[in-house]
Protein backbone atom coordinates (compact mmCIF):
# COMPACT_ATOMS: atom_id res chain seq x y z
CA UNK A 1 0.00 0.00 0.00
CA UNK A 2 2.77 2.12 0.54
CA UNK A 3 3.91 2.48 -2.65
CA UNK A 4 4.28 6.00 -4.20
CA UNK A 5 1.40 5.55 -6.41
CA UNK A 6 1.47 9.53 -7.34
CA UNK A 7 -1.00 9.63 -10.02
CA UNK A 8 -3.06 6.44 -10.25
CA UNK A 9 -2.20 5.65 -13.66
CA UNK A 10 -3.90 2.57 -13.37
CA UNK A 11 -7.26 3.05 -12.34
CA UNK A 12 -8.30 0.37 -9.65
CA UNK A 13 -11.41 -1.55 -10.08
CA UNK A 14 -13.68 0.41 -7.63
CA UNK A 15 -12.69 4.00 -9.27
CA UNK A 16 -13.84 2.22 -12.67
CA UNK A 17 -17.14 1.33 -11.41
CA UNK A 18 -17.60 4.56 -10.42
CA UNK A 19 -16.20 6.21 -13.47
CA UNK A 20 -19.17 3.50 -15.40
CA UNK A 21 -21.88 5.43 -13.02
CA UNK A 22 -21.05 8.47 -14.05
CA UNK A 23 -20.72 7.60 -17.60
CA UNK A 24 -24.38 6.06 -17.04
CA UNK A 25 -25.89 9.39 -15.14
CA UNK A 26 -24.54 11.40 -18.31
CA UNK A 27 -26.39 9.43 -20.68
CA UNK A 28 -29.73 9.53 -18.87
CA UNK A 29 -29.50 13.23 -17.64
CA UNK A 30 -30.86 14.90 -20.22
CA UNK A 31 -34.20 12.96 -19.84
CA UNK A 32 -34.69 14.36 -15.85
CA UNK A 33 -32.45 17.51 -15.95
CA UNK A 34 -33.94 20.78 -17.61
CA UNK A 35 -32.79 23.02 -20.54
CA UNK A 36 -30.62 24.54 -18.39
CA UNK A 37 -28.68 21.73 -16.59
CA UNK A 38 -28.71 19.87 -19.55
CA UNK A 39 -26.45 23.26 -21.28
CA UNK A 40 -24.53 23.63 -17.92
CA UNK A 41 -23.57 19.60 -18.20
CA UNK A 42 -22.53 20.53 -22.01
CA UNK A 43 -20.46 23.06 -21.32
CA UNK A 44 -18.77 20.49 -18.09
CA UNK A 45 -18.10 18.33 -20.55
CA UNK A 46 -16.55 20.58 -23.07
CA UNK A 47 -14.46 21.63 -20.24
CA UNK A 48 -13.76 18.05 -19.47
CA UNK A 49 -12.39 17.65 -23.07
CA UNK A 50 -10.07 20.69 -22.80
CA UNK A 51 -8.86 19.76 -19.22
CA UNK A 52 -7.78 16.27 -20.44
CA UNK A 53 -6.16 17.52 -23.36
CA UNK A 54 -4.15 20.15 -20.63
CA UNK A 55 -3.37 16.76 -18.60
CA UNK A 56 -1.94 15.14 -21.93
CA UNK A 57 1.36 18.04 -21.43
CA UNK A 58 0.75 18.82 -17.20
CA UNK A 59 0.25 15.91 -15.50
CA UNK A 60 1.47 12.92 -17.80
CA UNK A 61 4.49 14.65 -19.37
CA UNK A 62 5.02 16.82 -16.68
CA UNK A 63 4.87 20.03 -18.81
CA UNK A 64 2.69 22.80 -17.03
CA UNK A 65 1.38 24.87 -19.69
CA UNK A 66 -0.12 28.36 -18.58
CA UNK A 67 -1.05 29.22 -22.55
CA UNK A 68 -3.40 26.07 -23.33
CA UNK A 69 -6.58 28.39 -23.46
CA UNK A 70 -5.31 29.67 -26.98
CA UNK A 71 -5.20 26.66 -28.89
CA UNK A 72 -9.05 26.23 -27.37
CA UNK A 73 -9.97 29.50 -28.33
CA UNK A 74 -8.36 29.25 -32.13
CA UNK A 75 -10.67 27.03 -32.96
CA UNK A 76 -13.93 28.67 -31.19
CA UNK A 77 -12.59 31.64 -33.66
CA UNK A 78 -12.17 29.22 -36.93
CA UNK A 79 -15.96 28.03 -36.69
CA UNK A 80 -16.68 31.89 -36.22
CA UNK A 81 -14.69 32.58 -39.55
CA UNK A 82 -15.79 29.55 -41.27
CA UNK A 83 -19.95 30.76 -40.73
CA UNK A 84 -21.59 32.75 -42.88
CA UNK A 85 -23.83 35.49 -41.34
CA UNK A 86 -26.76 33.86 -42.73
CA UNK A 87 -26.45 30.12 -43.04
CA UNK A 88 -25.36 27.16 -40.78
CA UNK A 89 -21.59 25.87 -42.40
CA UNK A 90 -21.12 21.87 -42.25
CA UNK A 91 -19.89 19.94 -39.55
CA UNK A 92 -18.02 17.36 -41.07
CA UNK A 93 -15.42 20.20 -42.92
CA UNK A 94 -15.02 22.95 -40.20
CA UNK A 95 -14.42 20.75 -37.14
CA UNK A 96 -11.28 19.33 -38.83
CA UNK A 97 -10.54 22.37 -40.17
CA UNK A 98 -10.88 23.95 -36.71
CA UNK A 99 -8.93 20.99 -34.93
CA UNK A 100 -6.52 21.03 -37.15
CA UNK A 101 -5.75 24.88 -37.06
CA UNK A 102 -5.31 24.82 -33.40
CA UNK A 103 -2.98 21.80 -33.41
CA UNK A 104 -0.71 23.60 -36.43
CA UNK A 105 -0.94 26.63 -33.68
CA UNK A 106 0.52 23.89 -31.07
CA UNK A 107 2.98 22.89 -33.67
CA UNK A 108 4.66 26.02 -33.91
CA UNK A 109 4.51 27.54 -30.57
CA UNK A 110 5.33 24.16 -29.58
CA UNK A 111 8.23 24.19 -31.87
CA UNK A 112 10.08 26.97 -29.53
CA UNK A 113 8.70 26.43 -26.11
CA UNK A 114 9.20 22.43 -25.99
CA UNK A 115 12.86 23.23 -25.79
CA UNK A 116 12.40 25.07 -22.21
CA UNK A 117 12.14 23.75 -18.65
CA UNK A 118 9.92 23.65 -15.67
CA UNK A 119 9.12 27.52 -15.17
CA UNK A 120 10.54 28.78 -18.45
CA UNK A 121 8.27 26.56 -20.26
CA UNK A 122 5.17 28.46 -18.15
CA UNK A 123 6.12 31.54 -19.18
CA UNK A 124 6.90 31.09 -22.04
CA UNK A 125 3.62 29.56 -22.98
CA UNK A 126 1.84 32.06 -21.36
CA UNK A 127 3.81 34.75 -23.30
CA UNK A 128 2.72 33.02 -26.88
CA UNK A 129 -0.69 32.58 -25.47
CA UNK A 130 -1.04 36.52 -24.31
CA UNK A 131 0.24 37.32 -27.78
CA UNK A 132 -2.40 36.05 -29.62
CA UNK A 133 -5.05 37.21 -26.82
CA UNK A 134 -3.18 40.70 -27.83
CA UNK A 135 -3.65 39.84 -31.40
CA UNK A 136 -7.21 39.17 -31.26
CA UNK A 137 -7.97 41.72 -28.73
CA UNK A 138 -6.83 44.49 -30.39
CA UNK A 139 -7.34 43.78 -34.25
CA UNK A 140 -10.83 44.79 -35.30
CA UNK A 141 -10.86 42.50 -38.26
CA UNK A 142 -10.49 39.73 -35.78
CA UNK A 143 -13.56 40.72 -33.78
CA UNK A 144 -11.47 42.94 -31.32
CA UNK A 145 -12.50 43.22 -27.45
CA UNK A 146 -16.10 42.17 -28.17
CA UNK A 147 -15.40 38.94 -30.11
CA UNK A 148 -17.37 37.62 -32.57
CA UNK A 149 -21.06 35.98 -33.10
CA UNK A 150 -21.36 32.31 -34.41
CA UNK A 151 -25.64 32.52 -35.77
CA UNK A 152 -25.81 29.20 -36.63
CA UNK A 153 -24.82 26.08 -35.26
CA UNK A 154 -22.96 23.73 -37.30
CA UNK A 155 -24.74 21.78 -39.76
CA UNK A 156 -24.36 18.34 -39.19
CA UNK A 157 -26.77 16.56 -41.91
CA UNK A 158 -27.40 13.69 -40.30
CA UNK A 159 -28.38 14.92 -36.74
CA UNK A 160 -29.61 18.51 -35.46
CA UNK A 161 -26.99 20.16 -33.74
CA UNK A 162 -29.48 23.67 -33.00
CA UNK A 163 -31.50 20.14 -30.67
CA UNK A 164 -30.05 20.88 -27.15
CA UNK A 165 -30.43 17.49 -26.29
CA UNK A 166 -28.59 16.39 -29.72
CA UNK A 167 -25.92 18.78 -29.01
CA UNK A 168 -25.53 17.24 -25.28
CA UNK A 169 -25.14 13.35 -26.96
CA UNK A 170 -22.66 14.86 -29.47
CA UNK A 171 -20.78 16.54 -26.70
CA UNK A 172 -20.79 13.26 -24.64
CA UNK A 173 -19.94 11.08 -27.28
CA UNK A 174 -16.65 13.64 -28.08
CA UNK A 175 -16.02 13.59 -24.55
CA UNK A 176 -15.80 9.82 -24.38
CA UNK A 177 -14.00 9.24 -27.65
CA UNK A 178 -11.17 11.77 -26.36
CA UNK A 179 -11.03 10.01 -23.19
CA UNK A 180 -11.03 6.38 -24.66
CA UNK A 181 -8.62 7.58 -27.08
CA UNK A 182 -6.04 9.60 -24.40
CA UNK A 183 -6.52 6.38 -22.15
CA UNK A 184 -5.44 4.32 -24.56
CA UNK A 185 -2.50 6.59 -25.88
CA UNK A 186 -1.47 6.31 -22.17
CA UNK A 187 -0.21 2.58 -22.26
CA UNK A 188 1.30 2.92 -26.24
CA UNK A 189 5.03 3.00 -26.57
CA UNK A 190 4.26 7.31 -26.94
CA UNK A 191 2.26 7.41 -23.62
CA UNK A 192 4.77 5.72 -22.02
CA UNK A 193 7.90 7.96 -23.21
CA UNK A 194 6.08 10.40 -22.35
CA UNK A 195 5.20 9.25 -18.74
CA UNK A 196 9.49 8.77 -18.83
CA UNK A 197 10.16 12.36 -19.45
CA UNK A 198 7.70 13.32 -16.87
CA UNK A 199 9.92 11.79 -14.01
CA UNK A 200 13.38 11.67 -15.44
CA UNK A 201 13.92 13.80 -18.80
CA UNK A 202 17.70 13.23 -18.68
CA UNK A 203 18.01 9.73 -18.24
CA UNK A 204 15.41 9.41 -21.40
CA UNK A 205 17.85 10.98 -23.41
CA UNK A 206 20.61 8.90 -22.46
CA UNK A 207 18.97 5.67 -23.18
CA UNK A 208 18.44 7.39 -26.42
CA UNK A 209 14.99 9.01 -26.85
CA UNK A 210 14.63 11.99 -28.72
CA UNK A 211 13.07 13.84 -26.40
CA UNK A 212 12.08 16.74 -28.13
CA UNK A 213 10.10 15.19 -30.84
CA UNK A 214 7.65 13.57 -28.23
CA UNK A 215 7.04 16.55 -26.45
CA UNK A 216 6.44 18.21 -29.90
CA UNK A 217 3.80 15.83 -30.75
CA UNK A 218 2.54 15.93 -26.85
CA UNK A 219 2.15 19.14 -27.68
CA UNK A 220 0.81 19.29 -30.72
CA UNK A 221 -2.28 16.65 -29.78
CA UNK A 222 -2.75 18.50 -27.07
CA UNK A 223 -3.51 21.84 -28.36
CA UNK A 224 -5.62 20.07 -31.12
CA UNK A 225 -7.92 18.47 -28.67
CA UNK A 226 -8.11 21.85 -26.96
CA UNK A 227 -9.45 22.78 -29.99
CA UNK A 228 -11.76 20.68 -29.87
CA UNK A 229 -13.25 21.60 -26.86
CA UNK A 230 -13.24 24.93 -28.34
CA UNK A 231 -14.72 24.34 -31.35
CA UNK A 232 -17.46 23.22 -29.39
CA UNK A 233 -17.54 25.42 -27.20
CA UNK A 234 -18.28 27.91 -29.74
CA UNK A 235 -20.82 26.01 -31.61
CA UNK A 236 -22.72 25.48 -28.18
CA UNK A 237 -22.77 29.65 -26.93
CA UNK A 238 -22.75 31.37 -30.45
CA UNK A 239 -20.34 33.46 -29.29
CA UNK A 240 -16.42 33.67 -29.29
CA UNK A 241 -14.50 36.60 -27.51
CA UNK A 242 -10.86 36.65 -26.21
CA UNK A 243 -11.04 35.97 -22.91
CA UNK A 244 -11.84 32.43 -24.35
CA UNK A 245 -8.03 32.65 -24.94
CA UNK A 246 -6.93 34.35 -21.97
CA UNK A 247 -5.14 33.97 -19.31
CA UNK A 248 -7.46 33.63 -16.82
CA UNK A 249 -9.16 30.43 -19.09
CA UNK A 250 -5.68 28.99 -18.96
CA UNK A 251 -5.49 28.79 -15.34
CA UNK A 252 -8.76 27.85 -14.61
CA UNK A 253 -7.89 24.48 -16.59
CA UNK A 254 -4.72 23.84 -14.54
CA UNK A 255 -7.25 24.09 -11.42
CA UNK A 256 -9.39 21.53 -13.21
CA UNK A 257 -6.70 19.16 -13.62
CA UNK A 258 -5.03 19.43 -10.17
CA UNK A 259 -8.62 19.30 -8.54
CA UNK A 260 -9.60 16.33 -10.02
CA UNK A 261 -6.46 14.46 -10.12
CA UNK A 262 -3.53 14.43 -12.55
CA UNK A 263 -2.34 12.06 -15.02
CA UNK A 264 -4.91 9.61 -15.37
CA UNK A 265 -7.68 11.61 -17.53
CA UNK A 266 -10.48 10.85 -15.63
CA UNK A 267 -9.51 13.09 -12.54
CA UNK A 268 -9.28 15.95 -15.23
CA UNK A 269 -12.85 15.12 -15.97
CA UNK A 270 -13.72 14.94 -12.59
CA UNK A 271 -12.13 18.39 -11.94
CA UNK A 272 -13.48 19.89 -15.01
CA UNK A 273 -17.33 18.86 -13.30
CA UNK A 274 -16.33 19.71 -10.17
CA UNK A 275 -14.93 23.34 -10.81
CA UNK A 276 -17.98 24.15 -13.05
CA UNK A 277 -20.14 22.97 -10.51
CA UNK A 278 -18.62 24.82 -7.37
CA UNK A 279 -18.02 27.89 -9.73
CA UNK A 280 -21.93 27.96 -10.05
CA UNK A 281 -23.06 27.19 -6.64
CA UNK A 282 -20.67 29.70 -5.61
CA UNK A 283 -22.09 32.44 -7.75
CA UNK A 284 -25.66 31.52 -6.59
CA UNK A 285 -24.25 32.43 -2.83
CA UNK A 286 -27.14 34.45 -1.10
CA UNK A 287 -25.65 37.96 0.28
CA UNK A 288 -25.05 38.55 3.95
CA UNK A 289 -25.59 42.07 4.92
CA UNK A 290 -23.83 44.22 2.62
CA UNK A 291 -21.35 41.46 1.66
CA UNK A 292 -22.25 40.24 -1.83
CA UNK A 293 -20.77 36.48 -1.01
CA UNK A 294 -21.34 35.54 -4.94
CA UNK A 295 -19.69 38.55 -6.38
CA UNK A 296 -16.33 37.23 -4.69
CA UNK A 297 -16.77 33.71 -6.01
CA UNK A 298 -12.99 33.53 -6.17
CA UNK A 299 -12.07 34.17 -2.91
CA UNK A 300 -14.19 31.11 -2.11
CA UNK A 301 -12.95 29.26 -5.06
CA UNK A 302 -9.24 29.93 -4.26
CA UNK A 303 -10.24 28.27 -0.40
CA UNK A 304 -11.52 25.63 -1.91
CA UNK A 305 -8.57 24.35 -4.20
CA UNK A 306 -6.02 25.09 -1.28
CA UNK A 307 -8.29 22.71 0.46
CA UNK A 308 -8.55 20.30 -2.22
CA UNK A 309 -4.74 20.41 -2.17
CA UNK A 310 -4.02 20.16 1.19
CA UNK A 311 -6.12 17.28 2.09
CA UNK A 312 -6.00 15.19 -1.32
CA UNK A 313 -2.95 16.04 -2.90
CA UNK A 314 -4.06 13.34 -6.24
CA UNK A 315 -7.24 15.46 -6.50
CA UNK A 316 -10.19 14.07 -5.79
CA UNK A 317 -10.32 11.22 -7.54
CA UNK A 318 -7.38 10.32 -4.89
CA UNK A 319 -9.64 11.31 -2.41
CA UNK A 320 -12.57 8.70 -3.82
CA UNK A 321 -9.73 6.10 -4.60
CA UNK A 322 -8.66 6.11 -0.57
CA UNK A 323 -12.10 5.89 0.77
CA UNK A 324 -13.40 3.20 -1.28
CA UNK A 325 -10.56 1.09 -0.87
CA UNK A 326 -10.33 1.91 3.48
CA UNK A 327 -14.02 0.60 2.69
CA UNK A 328 -12.88 -2.53 1.01
CA UNK A 329 -10.19 -3.17 3.53
CA UNK A 330 -12.67 -2.95 6.28
CA UNK A 331 -15.00 -5.08 4.69
CA UNK A 332 -12.73 -7.95 3.75
CA UNK B 1 40.45 -10.43 -32.25
CA UNK B 2 39.75 -6.87 -30.54
CA UNK B 3 38.90 -4.23 -32.17
CA UNK B 4 38.46 -0.35 -31.23
CA UNK B 5 34.61 0.43 -30.69
CA UNK B 6 35.69 3.93 -29.09
CA UNK B 7 37.74 6.27 -29.36
CA UNK B 8 38.44 9.95 -28.58
CA UNK B 9 41.07 12.06 -29.40
CA UNK B 10 42.42 14.65 -27.31
CA UNK B 11 39.09 15.82 -25.80
CA UNK B 12 39.45 18.95 -23.84
CA UNK B 13 36.40 20.84 -21.70
CA UNK B 14 37.01 23.86 -20.17
CA UNK B 15 34.26 25.41 -17.46
CA UNK B 16 35.34 29.11 -17.77
CA UNK B 17 39.46 29.03 -17.27
CA UNK B 18 39.58 25.58 -15.53
CA UNK B 19 40.05 22.47 -17.77
CA UNK B 20 38.21 20.19 -16.16
CA UNK B 21 39.55 17.37 -18.77
CA UNK B 22 42.36 18.21 -20.36
CA UNK B 23 43.73 16.53 -23.64
CA UNK B 24 42.28 13.77 -22.45
CA UNK B 25 42.48 10.05 -25.66
CA UNK B 26 41.02 7.00 -24.63
CA UNK B 27 40.20 4.04 -26.94
CA UNK B 28 38.23 0.97 -25.60
CA UNK B 29 38.48 -2.36 -27.17
CA UNK B 30 35.80 -5.01 -27.85
CA UNK B 31 36.56 -7.68 -24.42
CA UNK B 32 38.73 -4.92 -22.99
CA UNK B 33 37.84 -3.07 -19.84
CA UNK B 34 39.21 0.46 -19.70
CA UNK B 35 39.59 1.65 -15.90
CA UNK B 36 39.95 5.13 -14.95
CA UNK B 37 40.73 6.18 -12.05
CA UNK B 38 42.11 9.29 -10.04
CA UNK B 39 41.32 10.92 -7.12
CA UNK B 40 37.98 12.97 -6.76
CA UNK B 41 37.49 15.88 -9.02
CA UNK B 42 40.13 14.42 -11.20
CA UNK B 43 37.70 14.75 -14.33
CA UNK B 44 36.50 10.92 -14.54
CA UNK B 45 33.00 11.71 -14.47
CA UNK B 46 33.10 14.84 -16.51
CA UNK B 47 35.14 12.44 -18.77
CA UNK B 48 32.29 10.28 -19.04
CA UNK B 49 29.51 12.66 -19.69
CA UNK B 50 31.85 14.23 -22.76
CA UNK B 51 32.27 10.51 -24.45
CA UNK B 52 27.95 10.06 -23.55
CA UNK B 53 27.32 13.46 -25.28
CA UNK B 54 26.03 14.69 -21.90
CA UNK B 55 28.24 17.26 -22.12
CA UNK B 56 29.61 19.25 -25.14
CA UNK B 57 33.20 19.06 -25.74
CA UNK B 58 35.09 22.10 -26.08
CA UNK B 59 38.02 20.62 -28.85
CA UNK B 60 38.56 17.17 -29.37
CA UNK B 61 37.09 13.93 -31.74
CA UNK B 62 34.93 11.40 -30.28
CA UNK B 63 34.57 7.84 -32.73
CA UNK B 64 31.87 5.50 -32.26
CA UNK B 65 32.01 2.74 -34.13
CA UNK B 66 33.95 4.17 -37.11
CA UNK B 67 31.59 7.16 -37.15
CA UNK B 68 32.34 11.12 -35.97
CA UNK B 69 30.23 11.46 -32.92
CA UNK B 70 31.49 14.60 -31.85
CA UNK B 71 28.82 16.98 -30.76
CA UNK B 72 25.99 14.72 -31.38
CA UNK B 73 22.73 14.97 -28.90
CA UNK B 74 23.13 11.88 -25.98
CA UNK B 75 20.10 10.59 -27.80
CA UNK B 76 21.71 9.92 -30.90
CA UNK B 77 25.32 8.91 -29.69
CA UNK B 78 23.05 6.73 -27.80
CA UNK B 79 21.07 5.32 -30.59
CA UNK B 80 24.82 4.61 -31.97
CA UNK B 81 25.41 2.21 -29.60
CA UNK B 82 26.64 3.49 -26.82
CA UNK B 83 24.99 2.97 -23.15
CA UNK B 84 26.01 4.73 -19.99
CA UNK B 85 25.35 4.04 -16.35
CA UNK B 86 25.57 6.99 -13.64
CA UNK B 87 27.46 7.60 -10.43
CA UNK B 88 24.46 9.21 -8.61
CA UNK B 89 21.61 6.64 -9.50
CA UNK B 90 19.13 8.01 -12.27
CA UNK B 91 16.21 5.68 -12.70
CA UNK B 92 12.64 5.97 -12.64
CA UNK B 93 11.97 6.35 -9.05
CA UNK B 94 7.95 5.62 -9.16
CA UNK B 95 7.76 3.26 -11.83
CA UNK B 96 8.43 -0.35 -11.23
CA UNK B 97 11.55 -2.19 -11.71
CA UNK B 98 10.18 -4.00 -14.92
CA UNK B 99 8.51 -0.47 -16.02
CA UNK B 100 12.50 1.03 -15.70
CA UNK B 101 13.94 -2.28 -17.64
CA UNK B 102 11.39 -2.32 -20.25
CA UNK B 103 11.31 1.69 -21.14
CA UNK B 104 14.98 1.65 -21.55
CA UNK B 105 14.17 -1.31 -24.16
CA UNK B 106 11.72 0.66 -25.88
CA UNK B 107 14.08 2.93 -26.97
CA UNK B 108 15.55 0.77 -29.31
CA UNK B 109 12.09 0.28 -31.11
CA UNK B 110 11.37 2.21 -34.00
CA UNK B 111 10.09 5.23 -31.90
CA UNK B 112 7.94 7.71 -34.27
CA UNK B 113 6.56 9.46 -31.52
CA UNK B 114 4.15 11.84 -34.39
CA UNK B 115 3.25 8.40 -35.75
CA UNK B 116 -0.38 7.82 -34.83
CA UNK B 117 -0.46 4.34 -35.54
CA UNK B 118 2.19 4.30 -32.34
CA UNK B 119 -0.61 6.02 -30.53
CA UNK B 120 -2.46 2.93 -30.36
CA UNK B 121 0.18 0.00 -29.42
CA UNK B 122 0.22 -1.34 -26.26
CA UNK B 123 4.07 -0.24 -24.85
CA UNK B 124 3.97 -3.88 -22.84
CA UNK B 125 3.54 -6.01 -26.17
CA UNK B 126 6.41 -4.86 -28.12
CA UNK B 127 7.86 -8.29 -28.48
CA UNK B 128 11.20 -7.30 -29.66
CA UNK B 129 11.42 -4.60 -26.42
CA UNK B 130 9.94 -7.53 -24.03
CA UNK B 131 12.78 -9.59 -25.15
CA UNK B 132 15.77 -7.27 -24.76
CA UNK B 133 14.11 -5.79 -21.47
CA UNK B 134 13.74 -9.82 -19.80
CA UNK B 135 17.32 -10.28 -21.39
CA UNK B 136 18.65 -7.31 -19.13
CA UNK B 137 16.66 -8.03 -16.26
CA UNK B 138 17.84 -11.37 -16.26
CA UNK B 139 21.72 -10.35 -16.56
CA UNK B 140 21.57 -7.83 -13.90
CA UNK B 141 19.89 -10.81 -11.68
CA UNK B 142 16.62 -8.50 -10.64
CA UNK B 143 14.12 -11.00 -12.06
CA UNK B 144 12.98 -11.17 -8.62
CA UNK B 145 12.24 -7.97 -8.11
CA UNK B 146 10.47 -7.14 -11.34
CA UNK B 147 7.23 -6.20 -9.12
CA UNK B 148 8.95 -3.72 -6.52
CA UNK B 149 8.57 -0.04 -7.17
CA UNK B 150 12.02 1.21 -7.94
CA UNK B 151 12.55 4.07 -5.48
CA UNK B 152 11.42 1.40 -2.86
CA UNK B 153 14.24 -1.51 -3.74
CA UNK B 154 17.22 -1.59 -1.76
CA UNK B 155 20.45 0.94 -3.07
CA UNK B 156 22.45 -2.76 -3.85
CA UNK B 157 19.38 -3.00 -6.23
CA UNK B 158 19.30 0.57 -7.82
CA UNK B 159 23.00 0.58 -8.65
CA UNK B 160 22.12 -2.97 -10.77
CA UNK B 161 19.21 -1.72 -11.73
CA UNK B 162 21.31 1.00 -13.41
CA UNK B 163 23.17 -1.66 -15.34
CA UNK B 164 19.92 -3.18 -16.32
CA UNK B 165 18.84 -0.37 -18.28
CA UNK B 166 21.85 0.19 -19.81
CA UNK B 167 22.12 -3.06 -21.12
CA UNK B 168 18.42 -3.24 -21.94
CA UNK B 169 19.23 -0.55 -24.95
CA UNK B 170 21.98 -3.35 -25.97
CA UNK B 171 25.04 -0.94 -26.36
CA UNK B 172 28.59 -2.26 -27.65
CA UNK B 173 30.00 0.38 -25.50
CA UNK B 174 29.68 0.82 -21.93
CA UNK B 175 30.43 3.64 -19.82
CA UNK B 176 30.12 2.48 -16.07
CA UNK B 177 30.56 5.41 -13.76
CA UNK B 178 30.96 3.88 -9.99
CA UNK B 179 28.90 1.04 -10.39
CA UNK B 180 29.90 -0.32 -7.22
CA UNK B 181 29.48 2.40 -5.11
CA UNK B 182 28.29 2.26 -1.91
CA UNK B 183 27.83 -1.73 -2.23
CA UNK B 184 27.92 -4.41 0.32
CA UNK B 185 30.66 -6.93 0.01
CA UNK B 186 28.63 -9.53 -1.41
CA UNK B 187 27.13 -7.33 -3.62
CA UNK B 188 29.99 -5.74 -5.01
CA UNK B 189 31.70 -9.51 -6.24
CA UNK B 190 28.30 -10.30 -7.63
CA UNK B 191 28.42 -6.98 -10.02
CA UNK B 192 32.35 -7.92 -10.56
CA UNK B 193 31.44 -11.49 -11.75
CA UNK B 194 28.46 -9.37 -14.11
CA UNK B 195 31.11 -7.10 -15.49
CA UNK B 196 33.41 -9.78 -16.48
CA UNK B 197 30.55 -11.54 -18.35
CA UNK B 198 29.87 -8.93 -20.05
CA UNK B 199 32.94 -7.76 -21.11
CA UNK B 200 33.25 -10.60 -24.23
CA UNK B 201 30.54 -8.74 -25.81
CA UNK B 202 31.49 -5.13 -24.80
CA UNK B 203 33.83 -2.33 -24.96
CA UNK B 204 33.77 -0.83 -21.14
CA UNK B 205 35.19 2.36 -19.32
CA UNK B 206 34.88 1.46 -15.76
CA UNK B 207 34.98 4.46 -13.21
CA UNK B 208 35.83 3.23 -10.05
CA UNK B 209 37.19 3.70 -7.03
CA UNK B 210 37.53 0.18 -5.25
CA UNK B 211 40.92 -0.96 -6.14
CA UNK B 212 40.55 -4.34 -5.46
CA UNK B 213 37.27 -4.18 -8.39
CA UNK B 214 39.90 -2.59 -9.87
CA UNK B 215 42.99 -4.83 -10.32
CA UNK B 216 40.52 -7.77 -10.52
CA UNK B 217 38.76 -6.32 -13.93
CA UNK B 218 40.85 -4.00 -15.33
CA UNK B 219 42.50 -4.59 -18.99
CA UNK B 220 43.92 -1.32 -19.07
CA UNK B 221 43.89 1.46 -16.43
CA UNK B 222 44.69 4.93 -16.92
CA UNK B 223 45.18 7.57 -14.05
CA UNK B 224 43.90 11.25 -14.27
CA UNK B 225 44.68 14.16 -12.00
CA UNK B 226 43.69 17.40 -12.28
CA UNK B 227 41.92 16.81 -15.28
CA UNK B 228 44.97 15.13 -17.36
CA UNK B 229 45.99 11.69 -17.73
CA UNK B 230 49.55 10.94 -16.06
CA UNK B 231 49.58 7.64 -16.76
CA UNK B 232 47.86 4.97 -18.94
CA UNK B 233 49.12 1.16 -19.26
CA UNK B 234 48.39 -2.66 -18.02
CA UNK B 235 47.71 -2.16 -14.71
CA UNK B 236 51.12 -3.62 -13.53
CA UNK B 237 52.76 -1.08 -15.69
CA UNK B 238 50.58 1.79 -13.69
CA UNK B 239 51.08 0.32 -10.49
CA UNK B 240 54.92 0.48 -10.52
CA UNK B 241 54.38 3.90 -12.09
CA UNK B 242 56.24 5.80 -9.56
CA UNK B 243 54.34 9.22 -10.34
CA UNK B 244 50.88 7.49 -9.95
CA UNK B 245 52.39 6.19 -6.74
CA UNK B 246 53.11 9.73 -5.32
CA UNK B 247 50.01 11.74 -6.93
CA UNK B 248 47.41 8.83 -6.13
CA UNK B 249 48.39 5.26 -5.17
CA UNK B 250 50.48 5.65 -2.14
CA UNK B 251 47.94 7.49 -0.55
CA UNK B 252 45.56 4.59 -0.45
CA UNK B 253 48.11 1.53 -0.32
Amino acid sequence: MSSPKANLEVLPRSIQFVLGLGAVALLAFPFVGTDFYTQMVTRMMILGIFAMSLDLLQGVTGLVSLGHAAYFGLAGYALAFLTPQGEAVSLWWTLPVAVLASGLAALVIGFFVVRTHGIYFIMVTMAFAQMIFFLFFDNKALGGSDGLYINFKPDAMLFDLENKRVFYYFTLACLLGVYVFLRRLLWSPFGRALAGIRVNEHRMRAMGFGTFGYKLTAFTLAGALAGLAGYLWGAQTGYVNPELMGFHMSAHAIMMVILGGMGNFAGAIVGAFAFEYVLHALKDLPAIGAFNTGKHWQLWMGLFIVAVVILAPRGLLGLVERFLNRKGDRGE
Amino acid sequence: MSEVLLSATRLTKRFGGLAAVNEVSVDLWRDRIHAVIGPNGAGKSTLTNLLSGDLPTTSGQITLAGRDVTGWSPERISRQGLGRSYQKTNIFAPFTVWENVRLAAQSRDAQQPWNPLRWLQIAGKSATALARATRAIELAGLESRRNVIAGASSHGEQRQLEIAMTLATEPQVLLLDEPLAGMGVAEAERMVELLLKLKKDHAMLLVEHDMDAIFALADHLTVMVNGQVIASGSPAAVRADRGVQAAYLGEEH
